[in-house]
């Protein structure tokens, strides 16, 4: 074995980051340790997206190093990283509203893999895709669509799944069972980081936890410590023994 | 019996080639979300290209067409999209309007410098003279091909873009272009293919046509836009639908043209016909482009201030007297024909401001600004003859009632619909309006009035009224940007969802500053036309009305001053041609290339000097670091868990070819 096997999925090191001139990333340092579920958590617009941005390549550090397998990828594009197996569920619904359910998929099998197989895993992991192959993915509905995503995501075997705000406007049961299947990817052996506002949905699912405030990770540690710090971030009493 | 048969195989065929064409610009548009006004200027460069090849140079026919379809039409749609469009991505409707507007005007431009207009040029068609009779007509061989190709296009089409890879990622760059990348593909070349393919298409109908009708610039470039109206019927999306707008529009203009001069008894139909004749394809357009469905409600979906700082009155009106002066001033010491030259120009220049208002801070794009000049300039000549000050006023009222009549039924459009609509508005005046003998006969002369018994007779003292007239409208439009109007006209424009939630009436809005854009346009139009002293039908074309849009784009379009600047910036270059003919090719392309330069900038040139000033002080004073942090040590407490594939760590490897593809500064710890 190579030293490759010990070296984080992904890992942020002073990473800043701004759109135009307005920094929003004031040098974040973030681990995802191999084959675990890190949790980044926050408040709204504190950086947690654009953290994930970075991640997956759609936007280029100012500074900082994003390794990926231990690998410098700074500025590397997003179509490159999303080849080398860094996939990402974006904020909102990531899907291609009009194309087809089966399009959508056929998109994800751009590494020459068997397209029908990319359908098949998808269709066993959420048969529901499976009934509604040719409707076009914007008539879905958002759970739909949260899955499409997820299958999407998940069709060409990445090593590093990037998830954002997998709750974003849905009911609360649903969130569970989409959490579930996260955790399933997750013991399958893939790398996982889940950007989420709502700690509680999330913690169950994740090993670690990380909290962002104002543009840097507050405080990091396994999940189950996190609850404290969290209630006084959320509350807004940050500074005064949140850091562990 | 024959003849009907006739005029439908003929028609048809005419249908087949708008179906070419309109599809070429469907899966441009469906593919790289930008509507490409440009594709009949295409079209007719490469017909231009294939009569030089294969006409001029004796190039067999399958060679010539090879190197226009195959080679030089994608390149150029490639590269196209490559320099001018891709950077497009995520800019204002407006600028990609400019952009491919500028792009047609110097299509134009360049066509007409390399094969001056004049000289016969005939493209034969494919087996000349050869054919076969159907029930009694002769159908030659070339409209059999041309109907096949048609099919066999929308067809191809069809398949390429629902069931091959390359068009289902054409299709998801348009819906979401991070979440194409995020999915592993290059965003970049999915739409590069497309505009290859698209103006491959347009390059196709060109040739197609071309032995159809005679080989002209302006001809061809127009029919192609006939084929808008058929893309438009397919709503810009769907093909088939698309392919029956063609055959509609071929079947109405081959039995149009035959059938109605016959329903005026003794041939005395009246001199409106010939036009509308010619018109029906933008006729249709302007019907399908009515049926379309109100669209949505949007509100921006980044709102950033964008506007520049907005003078006080002031400082305008001071600015307006500065230029009377400096036009009184300086009027003495031009010649003649520069005085002719510079006014023109000007009076450009005041058509232009009247799209301030209405593009500038409403963001509704007009691309018939000359429209409504030219029935200004009408309606000076016929009050009066023309040298009343009374002609003025009514020179200004005719545009703008016309223009809230046209505007009406146009204005729940929006953006792209409402460019195309007032493009086809244009086009229809163009044929049907201008060409009636009881307004031009052949040309009109224009009396220019006195004021207060001093007399403005001369083309000096005109010349002082134009820029006199320019600073009020100037200092006019300012007040306005500063008043509750322009208040919410720059609301409309940053968001009309907004205005609606806070109670005010988008329709009633438009339709006032739609109304003002064209009396000012029409008072541009009366005062550019007294300076002429002469105009005739073809003074106020519809493609000549474009390069009103380009120079305000050049000096900046959200500026008072801006369209002033944009209209010298073309006298200039009219007058450099004249003094140098080697540089006649300025004029014709350099509006249109300074326009694309400067589409992105609002405030045009002024905007771009300071943007340069700001770079060279910025330079000098360095750049922000970019080289990393060296590393802290990784913290030893996480768990280690499955390693990640060699194969892939393999493949992050190759993304920088670094060998070891560690991070430098790690390699050095």
């Amino acid at each position: 074995m190579t030293g490759d096997a010990a070296r984080p999925a992904l890992e942020l090191r002073g990473v800043r980051a701004a759109y135009g001139s307005i920094e929003v990333l004031h040098g974040v340092d973030l681990v995802v340790p191999p084959a675990s579920v890190v949790a980044l958590l926050g408040p709204n617009g504190v950086g947690k997206t654009t953290t994930l941005k970075v991640a997956c390549g759609l936007v280029t550090p100012t500074a900082g190093c994003v390794h990926v397998a231990g690998r410098h990828v700074n500025g590397a594009g997003a179509h490159r990283l999303a080849r080398a197996g860094v996939r990402t569920v974006p904020e909102g619904r990531g899907v291609f509203p009009n194309l087809t359910v089966a399009e959508n998929l056929a998109l994800a099998s751009a590494d020459r893999r068997h397209a029908a197989t990319v359908h098949e895993q998808a269709y066993a992991r959420f048969p529901r895709l499976g009934e509604r192959a040719r409707q076009s993915a914007g008539s879905l509905s958002g759970g739909e669509q949260q899955m499409l995503a997820l299958a999407r995501a998940l069709a060409t075997d990445p090593a590093l799944l990037l998830v954002d705000e997998l709750s974003m406007g849905l009911a609360p049961l649903l969130v569970e069972e989409l959490y579930e299947q996260v955790a399933t990817i997750a013991r399958e052996g893939v790398s996982i980081l889940v950007v989420e506002q709502f700690a509680h949905t999330v913690l169950g699912v994740a090993h670690h936890a990380a909290l962002m405030m104002n543009g840097r990770v507050q405080f990091s540690g396994p999940s189950a410590e996190i609850a404290g710090a969290l209630d006084a971030a959320y509350l807004g009493t940050t500074g005064t023994g949140a850091r562990p | 019996m024959t003849t009907f048969l006739r005029l439908t195989i003929f028609g048809l065929v005419t249908g087949g080639i708008y179906a070419v064409a309109a599809t070429g610009l469907v899966v441009t548009y469906t593919t790289s979300g930008i509507f490409n006004f440009a594709h009949g200027a295409i079209g007719m460069l490469a017909a231009f290209l294939y009569w030089e090849l294969h006409v001029n140079h004796g190039i067999p026919t399958l060679v010539s067409l090879a190197l226009v379809l195959l080679v030089f039409a994608p390149l150029a749609g490639a590269l196209l999209e490559r320099t001018l469009i891709r950077p497009l991505h995520g800019a204002p409707f407006a600028t990609t309007i400019v952009v491919t507007v500028g792009i047609l005007a110097g299509c134009l431009g360049l066509a007409q410098q390399i094969w001056k207009p004049g000289a016969p040029r005939v493209v034969e068609e494919f087996f000349p003279a050869e054919g076969f009779h159907v029930a009694g007509v002769f159908v030659s061989w070339h409209r059999a091909i041309t109907l096949l190709i048609a099919a066999a296009t929308v067809v191809a089409l069809r398949h390429l873009l629902h069931h091959s890879r390359a068009g289902i990622t054409m299709r998801a760059v348009v819906d979401d272009r991070d979440l194409t990348s995020l999915s592993g593909v290059a965003p970049t070349r999915p739409s590069a293919l497309s505009w290859a393919i698209g103006s491959s298409l347009a390059a196709l109908a060109g040739i197609l046509i071309a032995p159809l009708i005679t080989l002209d610039v302006v001809l061809l470039t127009l029919l192609v836009i006939d084929a808008y109206a058929a893309a438009v019927v397919g709503r810009l999306r769907s093909l088939p639908l698309t392919f029956i707008g063609a055959m509609i529009l071929g079947l109405a203009q081959s039995h149009g043209s035959y059938w109605l001069p016959k329903a005026f008894p003794g041939d005395r139909f009246p001199d409106w016909l010939p036009g509308f004749t010619d018109s029906l394809p933008v006729i249709l357009l302007f019907v399908a482009l009515l049926a379309l469905p109100e669209a949505r409600l949007r509100g921006a979906r980044a709102v950033r201030a964008v506007t520049g700082r907005v003078p006080s009155v002031r400082h305008a009106a001071a600015g307006a007297l500065l230029l009377t002066g400096v036009a009184w001033a300086g009027a003495g010491f031009m010649t003649g024909q520069d005085v002719q030259r510079v006014g023109e120009g000007v009076a450009l220049g005041l058509i232009g401001l009247s799209l301030v208002p209405l593009t500038g801070f409403a963001g509704q794009v007009s691309l018939c600004p000359f429209a409504f000049a030219g029935l200004g300039a009408v309606a000076m000549s016929k009050v009066g003859g023309g040298g009343s000050w009374v002609g003025l006023l009514v020179a200004m009222a005719v545009p703008a009632a016309v223009g809230a009549l046209v505007a009406l039924p146009a204005l729940r459009l929006q953006g792209l619909y409402l460019a195309l609509s007032t493009l086809a508005f244009a086009v229809l005046v163009d044929y049907m309006v201008f060409p009636q003998a009881s307004l031009f006969r052949t040309s009109i002369t224009l009396e220019r009035p006195d004021l207060f018994g001093l007399s403005l007779q001369s083309d000096r003292a005109w010349f002082v009224v134009l820029a006199a007239a320019y600073g009020l409208a100037a200092v006019f439009v300012v007040w306005l940007r500063r008043g509750r109007l322009g208040r919410r006209l720059v609301a409309m424009r940053d968001s009309p969802v907004g205005c609606a939630m806070t109670g005010m009436s988008l329709t009633r809005t438009k339709l006032v500053v739609f109304a003002l854009s064209a009396a000012m346009a029409g008072l541009g139009g009366a005062m550019l036309a007294a300076m002429k002293v002469s105009i005739s039908a073809k003074s106020f074309t519809a493609l000549g009305g474009l390069t009103v849009l380009l120079i305000a784009v050049i000096g900046g379009i959200e500026t008072a001053s801006g369209p002033l600047l944009g209209g010298l910036a073309l006298a200039g270059m009219t007058i450099l041609a004249q003094e140098a003919p080697a540089l006649g090719w300025v004029p014709a392309v350099g509006p249109a290339v300074a326009a694309i330069v400067l589409a992105r900038q609002r405030d045009g040139v002024a905007a771009v000097l300071g943007g340069l000033a700001r770079n060279v002080v910025g330079r000098r004073r360095g750049r922000a670091p970019t080289t990393p942090d060296p590393l802290t040590a990784l913290d030893g407490s996480w768990p280690v868990g499955q390693a990640l594939e060699p194969a892939r760590v393999r493949a992050l490897d190759g993304l920088f070819g670094i060998d070891d593809g560690l991070c430098a500064a790690e390699s050095a710890r």
